[in-house]
């Protein structure tokens, strides 16, 4: 029973450290740009406004314009709430292996290109169609770099990638090493970042996400950029804890667990750094640039998986 | 030989191996002439740090030379060299259009699967980790000889070239610790003679024809 | 007893030929057809789906003799899990036609075209598709398969008033013969070995690996073609989209799954040894199929045209799943060939499910708005919400979205896929994840395709006059969409309980079955064991619905639930018009440029003759010009040959006679 408890705690740890992840984004992302920027909550207190603003939807908005929201919400929320965070083998975990994960995320990505495209005017249509090129060339990629750990640990489970990853210790895996840029480039385009999609543009040519979100106000928009937000941090732990497992909690006593949810702040902190270090380093890209990065992203995936067939299980 | 059981300094040779392999598709990807030199210095250093690697766990201590020798000709003085040429050809925003890059990077994979193919009748226990090292080094000299056949331009191809005989290098290292020093100073002697020819055919060929695109050399027949 | 399900399964048979008979009197009547044929064929589907439904739960093997025939070869029939699986598939998708029909076949009446037509081969095809799974001797078989493609030509060919219908309707007639000579031959190398015509001799045959070989290429060849594999797949998108609506869903949904049901029952009970490389080919051909299908859908705008791409990409997934399934069983791993051959079947069935379903609803469509072009589409949600809900349930099972049906299966193709680390051979551990890697790739542009059918069709304003104005469509056809959709779901929701049922088949095919899928109790699938890889289907949708009730309690209670509605953002300018939306070309776009290699564009302007330019844009089919026209004008030129013998002359046909006479009488002697 602890053990779901457990579960519901970090599932709905995940829904509260998300803007606070975009928050500290954004922060360092200013410092290196010599702005003082926002202060690290912005993120809650924007949510915030946007609920209790009044919210409006065009006339000419089918029914599925306002229950898209909530399933973008509540399929990327589940998504998230079955990687392990803090602690490993929860009872969440059993419920979606990585490809449920991937598929979630797909069905989540599946309403927003809907809502997008809903209300008739051209901008949604636009980024549904960029949206849906380039989930269909990065899920390739991430998949490939999946199997790659599936393929080591035997598992499609992300406990098990895990565990397997805690139990042989610090090797020096090739396989691992590429499916880790994989996953940092698919991670990228996924999330609408640059050089693939500018989180703060509002220039509407170069519009991805932001372009299926144009019609949506109030709450709808605050579940729509929140559901984005979890996104970002569910990519962030899928990195940092696949590749970088150590310090979670493998039992469920209060040290172990207050550990692991240091460790995973600690590394996200890290990780949101260099991800504003680098949308400050990097321009954002055409759009028809995107397959070639997107391409890279799978040829490190496939070279993850031949490098582990041939280099790391020798026979 | 599974790679939890291998010492560190041999998983350390499989992580360089694979990622010169890696560098060999950057190679044959990369549009812009400069940037692909780098890269190809780059892999040369692997090759290099590969050969201290071997040198360390192994006896052979004229390793510990070819793998300085390696490193000042194969990362700094043919790039050096390559870049000066570039320089002077007016070539530093030379980009080339592949056709079809994805495509191209496949057919990579697929020489890749095809080297391991190749070598997987190597069947002998002692010799799993050779073997694997072996199926790169021949996965990194077909895709040399990949890049050579789909690249116009004649820089490329000489990148080509020599990230052949990278891939060459690194099998005799890795599955004869080496090879005399004797023969390997003569290769590395061939490779320096080699990359000043080229120079001097780089400028020839863009006198006669005008472009260092090599598609153009069929113009150079006489009956028309 | 245990014959009780045979009885039944062939009583479905002789109800479907019922209905063909009944209406053979429609020409006189043409109420007939809605009132009597029509439901009989409902009818006839529901039994079957009880007679095999009854042999998959009971895990009955019934046989038997019918005094019809040759003297010397009188019918064999046999209902075994194999064939009980087939005879659920093909009820659960007529039964539901049976629902749907009785409305839609209204509109024909009064038309031109011939209901004797319609109703007569709709019951043989029906009759046809029933006896092929029943059949156990390759007499039967062959005879059954000949109905079925006989009469479904002639559903093809129903409009026949458009010459693009006619020659759609030649090239998959064909088609069919060169599949069904592939597939008799085929046959012929098996009743050699096991020296009778009936299954039972060719199970007991021993055949040389070569002679194997010969027989899996000659079954794989003719059955593929069928199933309409690429790059032999050209007939498919012509064909399926001009039939009536509810017979595309048939054709699409189930004539296809009964090539897949041959497949399997000459290569995997038949043939008994398979080798490596078939596997190989499979996956092979599989994904090229699943690729070039799910590519060329992408860019059609034609609603129907792009169903029938879309089948083209779904039957290369099923037949990657057979594939993997022949590899693991050649290098002895039954237990694992047994789950991939369990998804493949599974696939198999979603597919006949959802593909139906969307076919439904594209006659729906069709039916309310006289319109199958994308492009003057949209706003439909909102004009026929029933048929828009259903439409969009089938979109997202063909997306393979959790928690519908279509994920489901794909998952077990993963999984199975995944578990290559237990072949020996290297070349083939890497080889088989990149063939998944396909798939997602596959997987991936699925969901764009249907974002843009739904997106075009049913949201955004409607972009035609006769589409604003569409109505709903009657109850009988979104009954018929409906079921069709529950079962969606319910197959998503509730995959141990199907694979429970499909485990027969797995064991009288490789003697083995998939008994750990449900080894943790009904709400965990574990294909292989808890620790590899668990999905709980039903706990997926409870939380999904928990969180999000939750989320809409939570903002209901609070004062600014209601919303207010205004115009769409137009920047400042005029007010967008729905000729300003993306259209279903616009969306491919991106799509067909990325992948412009396989592709052969023809885009352009062209001057209307009402003196508009207008914006041109044609795709063709590369396989077309490299495979199908050399072969149609190879037949063309030797029919033209073969002509030469009719001068008209009678005393020359006498001739021809005589001369074949002394021939024959010559080789007998």
């Amino acid at each position: 029973m602890s053990a779901w408890f457990i579960a519901l705690l970090q599932a709905l740890l995940c829904v509260a450290l998300a803007p606070l992840l975009v928050g500290w984004v954004r922060r360092v992302k200013a410092r290196l740009q010599n702005r003082r920027g926002a202060p690290l909550l912005q993120p809650y207190a924007d949510l915030h406004k946007l609920m209790i603003k009044e919210t409006r939807v065009a006339h000419t908005a089918s029914p599925l314009f306002r229950v898209a929201p909530y399933i973008v919400f509540v399929a990327i929320w589940l998504a998230c709430a079955t990687v392990p965070l803090i602690a490993l083998d929860l009872p969440t975990a059993g419920i979606a292996d990585i490809i449920v994960l991937v598929g979630l995320l797909a069905l989540g990505r599946f309403f927003l290109a809907l809502a997008g495209m809903d209300v008739g005017t051209a901008f949604g249509g636009m980024g549904a169609s960029r949206e849906m090129l380039i989930s269909a060339l990065a899920e390739p990629a991430l998949l490939m770099a999946v199997f790659t750990l599936a393929m080591t640990a035997h598992s499609t489970s992300l406990v098990g990638v895990m565990e397997h990853h805690l139990t042989d210790g610090f090797l020096l895996r090739p396989s691992y090493l590429f499916a880790f840029g994989a996953l940092v480039l698919v991670a990228l385009a996924e999330c609408g970042r640059i050089p693939v999609d500018n989180p703060s543009t509002h220039l509407e040519l170069t519009m991805v996400h932001e372009a299926m979100l144009l019609e949506y106000t109030g709450r709808h928009l605050a579940l729509m950029e929140w559901a984005a937000w979890i996104k970002l941090l569910l990519y962030g732990v899928l990195i940092v804890n696949v590749f970088l497992p150590w310090g979670i909690a493998t039992v469920f006593t209060p040290a172990a667990l207050a550990l692991g949810l240091i460790a995973v702040v600690v590394k996200l902190a890290l990780l949101g750094a260099a991800l504003a270090l680098g949308e400050t380093l990097m321009a954002k890209m055409r759009l028809f640039r995107v397959p070639g990065f997107l391409n890279l992203a799978l040829l490190l995936g496939l070279l993850g998986l031949l490098s582990h067939v041939i280099l790391e299980v020798g026979a | 030989m599974s790679l939890a059981v291998m010492p560190l300094l041999q998983q350390f040779v499989v992580l360089l191996a694979a990622l010169a392999l890696f560098l060999s598709f950057v190679l044959l990807a990369q549009t812009r002439l400069v940037a692909a030199i780098h890269v190809f210095a780059w892999q040369g250093a692997l090759v290099a740090a590969v050969t201290f690697t071997v040198a360390l766990t192994g006896h052979a201590g004229h390793l510990y030379f070819s793998a300085i020798l390696t490193l000042i000709l194969k990362a700094l003085l043919i790039p050096w060299m390559l870049h000066r040429l570039v320089r002077r050809l007016g070539l530093e925003r030379h980009t080339e259009r592949l056709r079809h890059p994805a495509l191209v990077v496949m057919a990579g994979v697929a020489l890749v699967i095809f080297s391991y193919w190749l070598v997987l009748p190597m069947v002998e226990q002692g010799l799993a980790f050779t073997r694997n090292i072996i199926a790169v080094s021949l996965a990194l000299v077909l895709i040399g000889l990949l890049m050579m056949v789909f690249r116009h331009q004649a820089v490329a191809q000489v990148l080509g070239f020599m990230s052949m005989e990278n891939g060459l290098f690194l099998a005799a290292v890795s599955a004869t610790a080496g090879m005399p020093l004797v023969v390997e100073l003569g290769v590395a002697f061939d490779l320096l003679v080699a990359m000043v020819l080229f120079g001097v055919f780089f400028f020839q060929i863009r006198e006669s024809i005008d472009s260092l695109d090599v598609d153009r050399l069929n113009r150079l027949t006489e009956v028309e | 007893m245990s014959d009780s399900p045979l009885v039944l399964a062939l009583s479905s048979l002789w109800l479907a030929l019922g209905s063909s008979a009944i209406s053979l009197l429609a020409g006189r009547e043409p109420r007939l057809l809605r009132l009597a044929a029509v439901p009989l064929l409902g009818l006839a589907g529901t039994a079957a789906l009880v007679a095999g439904l009854w042999t998959l739960i009971a895990e009955t093997n019934a046989s038997a003799i019918l005094p019809l025939g040759l003297p010397w070869l009188p019918w064999h029939v046999r209902l075994d899990p194999l064939s009980g699986v087939f005879l659920v598939l093909i009820g659960l998708v007529t039964g539901a036609v049976g629902l749907y029909g009785r409305d839609y076949v209204r509109h024909f009446e009064g038309g031109r075209e011939s209901l004797i037509t319609l109703g007569g081969f709709s019951g043989l095809f029906l009759a046809g598709m029933l006896l092929v799974v029943l059949a156990d001797d390759a007499f039967v078989f062959m005879i059954a398969w000949e109905v079925m493609s006989l009469s479904s030509y002639f559903l093809v060919a129903f409009q026949h008033e458009q010459a693009a219908n006619r020659r759609a309707a030649f090239l998959y007639l064909l088609m069919a013969h060169v599949g069904g000579l592939a597939i008799l031959l085929g046959f012929g190398v098996l009743a050699a070995f096991g020296g009778g015509f009936d299954f039972a001799s060719m199970r007991a045959a021993e055949l040389t690996p070569l002679w194997a070989g010969v027989a899996f290429a000659l079954a794989f060849l003719g059955f593929g073609m069928k199933a309409g594999l690429a790059p032999l797949h050209a007939w498919l998108p012509e064909a399926h989209p001009v039939a009536p609506s509810h017979i595309s869903a048939l054709m699409s949904g189930v004539m296809l799954k009964v090539a897949v049901y041959g497949f399997i029952r000459v290569v995997l009970d038949l043939n008994g040894e398979v080798h490596w490389s078939w596997g190989v080919t499979l996956i092979a051909v599989g994904g090229l199929s699943a690729l070039v299908g799910v590519l060329f859908a992408l860019v059609q705008t034609d609603l129907k045209r792009l169903l029938a791409y879309s089948s083209v990409e779904n039957l290369g997934i099923v037949f990657i799943a057979l594939g993997l399934a022949l590899l693991f069983q050649s290098t002895g791993h039954p237990n694992l060939a047994a789950l991939a051959l369990v998804a493949a079947l599974y696939h198999a069935l979603n597919h006949a499910l959802f593909k139906s379903l969307l076919f439904l609803g594209a006659g729906a469509i069709l039916h309310s708005t006289h319109e199958r072009d994308l492009d003057q589409m949209g706003g439909l949600l909102r004009r026929m919400p029933w048929t828009g809900s259903f439409f969009l349930i089938g979109c997202l099972s063909i997306s393979a979205l959790p928690p519908f049906n279509g994920f489901v299966s794909e998952w077990l193709i993963f999984q199975s896929a995944l578990q290559a680390w237990n072949l020996e051979s290297g070349v083939l551990r890497s080889l088989v994840p990149i063939a998944s890697a396909v798939l997602a790739l596959t997987g991936a542009l699925v969901a764009a395709t249907f974002v843009k059918v739904y997106g075009i069709a049913f949201l955004g304003q409607a972009r035609s006059r006769h589409v604003r104005r569409a109505r709903p469509s009657p109850k009988g056809m979104w009954a018929g969409q409906g079921v069709l959709a529950a079962l969606c779901v319910l197959f998503g929701v509730l995959p141990t309980q199907i694979l429970g049922l499909l485990d027969p088949v797995a064991e009288q095919l490789l003697g083995t079955g998939v008994p750990q899928a449900g080894a943790n109790g009904w709400l965990w699938l574990t294909p292989i064991s808890a620790e590899t890889a668990s999905y709980s289907a039903p706990l997926t949708i409870l939380l999904l619905a928990l969180i999000a009730g939750a989320a809409i309690w939570w903002f209901k209670r609070r004062a600014s639930w209601r919303v207010r509605r205004c115009d769409p953002w137009d920047c400042g300018f005029a007010a967008p018009t729905p000729r300003m939306q993306y259209s279903a070309a616009s969306f491919a776009q991106p799509i067909r440029r990325v992948f412009a290699l396989l592709f052969l564009i023809d885009e352009g302007q062209e001057q209307g003759a009402d003196g508009v330019t207008r914006y041109r844009l044609r795709i063709a089919d590369r396989a077309r010009g490299w495979l199908y026209l050399p072969v149609a004008r190879a037949v063309d030129s030797s029919a033209r040959q073969v002509a030469r013998l009719q001068s008209g002359s009678v005393r020359l046909y006498l001739g021809w006679t005589l001369v074949t006479l002394l021939v024959l009488l010559w080789v007998i002697s």
